[in-house]
Formats: C-alpha cells, sequence, structure tokens
C-alpha cells in the first residue's frame, strides 16, 4: 500500500526536487505553495501524510498544522525545513508535528521518515533530539506533572544517541532493545514535549532564539 | 557698537575661550579683536545698565557655534571626558565672579543689603537653568540621547521651575503684593493649564514622530547591513557557483561553506564565538569541512566556557573529525557534544569504511597522539569503536573543573 503524501513548500523548484527523489512506496497526490493552499488541499485529497515547511506565507507551518487538525486530527506531518533556530523546531513539533528532518536530508532517508511517521510514530534528527535534550535539561525547577515533565534515564539515552547520528537499528543494537522498544521511547518523548505544558519549553526556545 | 553687531551675519558665541556665555568672545571674533576690549567695553556700559541689557539679549540672540561637538555638553570644544569637569569649573568661577560684582555693586547703591535680591537671583538662576535647556534639548534631538541625558533634563527642569517659583512669589511675598497678585496668579494658572491642554498633543505628537524617525532610522541601518551581508557572501557564492558549474565537488564545497556561514549569521550570537564551546565547535567543523568536502552536522546540548582541559577536547574532536574526513570514504559525520554537570562529551561519528585499531601502526600521529594522547594529558579519555565496514565512533570524555562552572 502506497502512503499518500501532499508537499507544502513554498520553494516550486525543492516540490518537484523532493518528489523526484521519493521512492516507490510514496505516492504524492499533491503540492501547495501557502497556507491557504495547503490546507484547502489537505481537506480536498485527505493525505496519509503532509510533508510541512515550516516557513510558509500567510502564518507559516503552524497556522497550517493549527487549521488541518482541528478538523482533521488523523492526518500526520511530517516538517522538513532548512531552519536551525530552536523555536522553529519546537514549535512545529509542539504545533503537532510528528517528527522534523532538515532538507538536507536523502531521498532514501526521507522515505523512510515518511514510511514511519506515516504508521505512527515520530522521526527525530539529530538535531531535534539535541534541542528536546537541551529543554528538558534547562531549568532545576521541580516538574509540575513529573510524568509529562521530565524524561526518563532510557529516553534520554535513546535521544542522545539520535543526536550523535545513530539509526533506530543501530541504538536498538547499542541499548540491547529492539527497534520497536526504540520506536516506543521516541513517541514517548515527543508525546511529552507535544502535551507537557512546562512553559520552560516554550521559553527555552524563545530564549534560544534570542541569544 | 552693540546695534552694529546685530546686524552682522554669523556672529556665533564659541565654546572655546569664553568666560560667561561667549557673547564677548564671539564678537570679539567677528571683529578681529581681542576679547579682551569687548568685555571692558561691555562692562564699562554696564555701569548704565545697557550692557547688562545688551548681554542678556545677545546671549539668546547670537546662535551658539554650530561645530561644537554634540557630545560634550555645554562647553564643546575640548573634547573627551576628561576636558568636562575643567570647563565647568571654569564657568562656574566666572559666574561667580559676575555674581559677586553684581553683590558689590548693590551694596555700594544701597548700603542696607536688600533681601528682596536673593529672590531676584534666585528667579534669575532658574531662568538660565531653563533657558540652558533648550540648547540641550536641541541637540538631544540630533544625538541619540541616553537615559541618563534624559533623567538629567528633567533634574534641571524641575530644579529650574522650582527656582522661578520661588524667586517670583518671594518677591511677591516680599513687596506684600502677593494677595494684590492672587487674582492675576489664577488667572494666570488657568490660561497656563488652557494653553497646556492645546499644546499637549501637539508636544506628545512631536515625540513620537521623533521616536519613529529614529526606530525608521535604526531599521533602515539593519535593512542595509543585511543588504550589504547578503551582497558581500551570498551573491558572491553564487556567481562562484555559476563560474564552476561543471565540477560538481567545488559547487558542493562553495554552497556548504557559505550555508554555514549564514546559518552562523542567522542563528548565532557572533560575541561568543571564542568563549565557549558549543561555537567553537561549530567553527572547528567548519574549517574541517572547508578543507576536506565532507558535510559535518554539529549538535550541541548545553555549553560552557572553554578552559585548557575543554579546549583539548576540541583539539581532538577536529583531529577525529579530520580522520572521519579524509579516511572513512563517505559525505557524512556527525558530532554531538554534550556539557553535562560533571562531565564534557563529544562524539564524532561516521558511517564509513572504520578500521581495525590494532592494525594501526604505533608511528601513525594521528589516533595515538593527537587524540588518545592528548585525552590521557588532559586527565579525560578517548575511546575509538570501530571494525572494519561499521564506521567509526571517537567518543571524548573529559571530568569539568568546577570553578569554571557558567556564572
Amino acid at each position: 500500500m502506497t502512503i499518500r503524501v501532499v508537499i507544502v513548500d513554498d520553494h516550486r523548484l525543492f516540490r518537484s526536487g523532493v518528489r523526484g527523489e521519493l521512492g516507490d512506496s510514496v505516492e504524492v497526490v499533491g503540492e501547495a505553495g501557502d497556507v491557504d493552499s495547503a490546507v484547502a488541499a489537505i481537506r480536498e485529497l485527505r493525505p496519509d501524510l503532509v510533508l510541512l515547511d515550516v516557513h510558509l506565507p500567510g502564518g507559516g507551518g503552524i497556522e497550517v498544522l493549527r487549521r488541518v487538525l482541528t478538523q482533521q486530527p488523523d492526518v500526520r506531518f511530517l516538517a522538513l525545513s532548512v531552519s536551525d533556530s530552536a523555536e522553529d523546531v519546537i514549535g512545529v513539533v509542539r504545533g503537532g508535528a510528528r517528527g522534523y528532518v532538515t532538507k538536507t536530508i536523502s531521498g532514501a532517508e526521507l522515505t523512510d521518515a515518511i514510511a514511519r511517521v506515516a504508521d505512527g510514530d515520530a522521526v527525530f534528527s539529530p538535531r531535534l533530539a539535541g534541542f528536546v535534550l537541551d529543554a528538558f535539561a534547562a531549568t532545576d525547577a521541580p516538574p509540575v506533572d513529573p510524568d509529562l515533565d521530565r524524561l526518563t534515564q532510557r529516553e534520554r539515552e535513546v535521544l542522545r544517541l539520535i543526536a550523535r547520528g545513530y539509526a533506530y537499528k543501530e541504538i536498538a543494537k547499542e541499548l540491547f532493545i529492539s527497534i520497536k522498544t526504540v520506536e516506543t521511547h521516541v513517541s514517548s518523548v515527543l508525546r511529552k514535549l507535544q502535551l507537557s505544558n512546562r512553559h520552560e519549553l516554550s521559553r527555552w526556545a524563545t530564549a534560544r532564539r534570542l541569544v | 557698537m552693540v546695534t552694529t553687531q546685530e546686524e552682522l551675519p554669523r556672529a556665533h558665541r564659541p565654546h572655546d575661550g569664553r568666560l560667561v556665555s561667549g557673547v564677548c568672545a564671539g564678537i570679539a571674533a567677528h571683529l578681529g579683536l581681542d576679547p579682551v576690549i569687548i568685555r571692558l567695553a561691555v562692562i564699562g556700559l554696564s555701569v548704565g545698565g545697557l550692557g547688562v541689557a545688551a548681554y542678556v539679549a545677545l546671549v539668546f540672540f547670537m546662535p551658539p557655534a554650530p561645530a561644537a561637538p554634540p557630545d560634550t555638553d555645554t562647553a564643546g570644544g575640548r573634547s573627551g571626558a576628561t576636558a568636562a569637569p575643567t570647563r565647568d569649573r571654569g564657568q562656574l568661577l566666572a559666574y561667580g565672579l559676575v555674581a559677586a560684582g553684581f553683590m558689590v555693586l548693590s551694596m555700594l547703591v544701597t548700603p542696607g543689603f536688600d533681601p528682596a535680591l536673593w529672590l531676584i537671583v534666585f528667579g534669575a538662576l532658574g531662568t538660565g537653568i531653563l533657558w540652558q535647556q533648550t540648547d540641550a534639548d536641541v541637540r538631544g534631538r540630533w544625538v541619540a540621547s541616553t537615559n541618563f541625558r534624559v533623567r538629567q533634563t528633567w533634574v534641571r527642569s524641575v530644579v529650574g521651575v522650582g527656582l522661578v517659583m520661588v524667586g517670583v512669589t518671594g518677591f511677591l511675598a516680599f513687596r506684600q503684593e502677593l494677595s494684590d497678585a492672587r487674582e492675576g496668579l489664577s488667572a494666570t494658572l488657568a490660561i497656563l493649564v488652557g494653553v497646556g491642554v492645546i499644546a499637549a498633543p501637539w508636544v506628545i505628537k512631536l515625540v513620537r514622530e521623533r521616536d519613529r524617525e529614529r526606530q525608521e532610522r535604526v531599521r533602515s541601518q539593519e535593512r542595509e547591513e543585511l543588504a550589504a551581508h547578503i551582497h558581500d557572501s551570498v551573491l558572491h557564492t553564487l556567481t562562484l557557483i555559476q563560474r564552476n558549474a561543471d565540477d560538481p565537488k567545488e559547487v558542493q564545497k562553495l554552497a556548504r561553506v557559505q550555508e554555514r556561514s549564514l546559518r552562523a549569521w542567522l542563528y548565532q550570537r557572533p560575541a561568543d564565538a571564542e568563549t565557549t564551546v558549543a561555537p567553537a565547535l561549530e567553527r572547528l567543523a567548519g574549517e574541517v569541512e572547508e578543507a576536506h568536502g565532507v558535510a559535518i552536522e554539529v549538535v550541541c546540548v548545553g555549553d560552557c566556557p572553554i578552559d585548557p582541559s575543554t579546549r583539548a577536547v576540541l583539539q581532538a574532536a577536529r583531529e577525529a573529525m579530520v580522520n572521519a574526513a579524509k579516511y572513512s570514504g563517505t559525505p557524512n559525520v556527525s558530532v554531538y557534544a554534550e556539557v553535562e554537570p560533571e562531565e564534557f562529551m563529544v562524539f564524532v561519528r561516521d558511517r564509513g569504511r572504520g578500521f581495525d585499531l590494532d592494525a594501526v601502526p604505533g608511528d601513525r600521529m594521528g589516533v595515538r597522539q593527537s587524540i588518545i594522547g592528548r585525552m590521557e594529558r588532559h586527565g579525560g579519555t578517548a575511546r575509538i569503536r570501530t571494525e572494519p565496514g561499521e564506521g567509526t565512533e571517537v567518543q571524548l570524555r573529559i571530568a569539568r573543573t568546577r570553578e569554571e562552572e557558567p556564572e
């Protein structure tokens, strides 16, 4: 079964580049270049997954997430951006994207990441993993909700290995756990990242931008 | 003499070499005479009172010398902060002498000292302060005013107004005319309030416009800076890329270098470039990238100042990056650094061909000396995980020295 994908990016050249690089398991059903057309295309085409750029005319990727997820909560988003700013990365994941990869990713890796996100798992780039580790370590304040506001030792280890450039398979081997368990840990980190309302998270991201 | 002066254009009150407010010095400079002559003439005329009146009028009508550097408040000329106190003292002395002269004069005229004189002095002092203010305000419009300057202006205004009020009411009270003047005063107050109400929106508008202009100026400066940066770096690189279009390796290298520098410019604070480990690591990675044409992704968690031991880690990491770039045969290298309260760690990883560590001859400087040896000398550890075909990861760890804690 192929995964139906909509590509949202304001650079037409980039959209066609991605289209050409994706493997056979992915079918690109539509493209959009700004927030309004993206929302309309997603509503009409009902894709499995949206490849979403962070910077878009009309409010950015976060606006697309906000407008689509209230109507179609089952659409999955994978953010794809050139931005290195923590505010962008954390912002779009907190907004509902299930992963974040940079545009330098190879076609094969991207296809892989798309399959993973379409499966309901999360995809973290090394940089996103680094940001998350940094954000959750940023404060000594006691957590409001320990279940959401703190990473477990194991989650930390997994994130660290992702940040070191390990693939899920390699992480599983390194920690003597199954790939499925690695995926569970990453999804759990994603959930914490999205649901924790510890405002240090957003504050941290903003501060990173400002320093 | 005074009237002729008025008609001549461009007589300025200079900031240099003035005694009281520069009127005499200005006239002298304009006529090409010695200032002493003019001063004596003014003093001579003052006996009848005409000199004083003319002098005061000229203080207002003659503009201060325009060439004064804007920063040195009332007496410009001598530049630098060190000159400020001396000019203040000199002027103070001059004012003091003038005041003393008046007092002596009044004592000569009326032997019984009139206390009302003090009130007049108060009033005059306040008026002087307020009038000087206008100068400072005009300058403040052109000079970016600091908070300090603004506060100073406020203090001066309040003191000036206070002194004038004391002078005026005191004078009236002294003459037992206060009750007579009360009606007039209340009428005046009402008029003043009315004028204030009318003028306030206009004044506020002026102030806002000034602020807006200043912001606009700052913004356009930023735009210019951005344009200059894009021109110097991005456009330049794009031209080079077009010229080297047939050499993919060169094009890739150019693009990577430009990407890195643009990212650094966009997302990093330039000031801490060399004081903490994270930016230093990014810079080292950039250098290796540039030299060897591989892509190195750096992820840092936390940051700490550079000290001898963390610098050793950075150097070892650089060596590891160079090795990965040269020998691994892959175009991608991952670098991960983490600063923990107790420890600083760097991991340099590639998915390249790897090697058999035991098979490396002992005389190969790179791994043994620059990485393992250096780390051990500084009390850290270097671990190398590699197998042929499995890629390589160099793990560097060192304990952090406590006194180098940030903050």
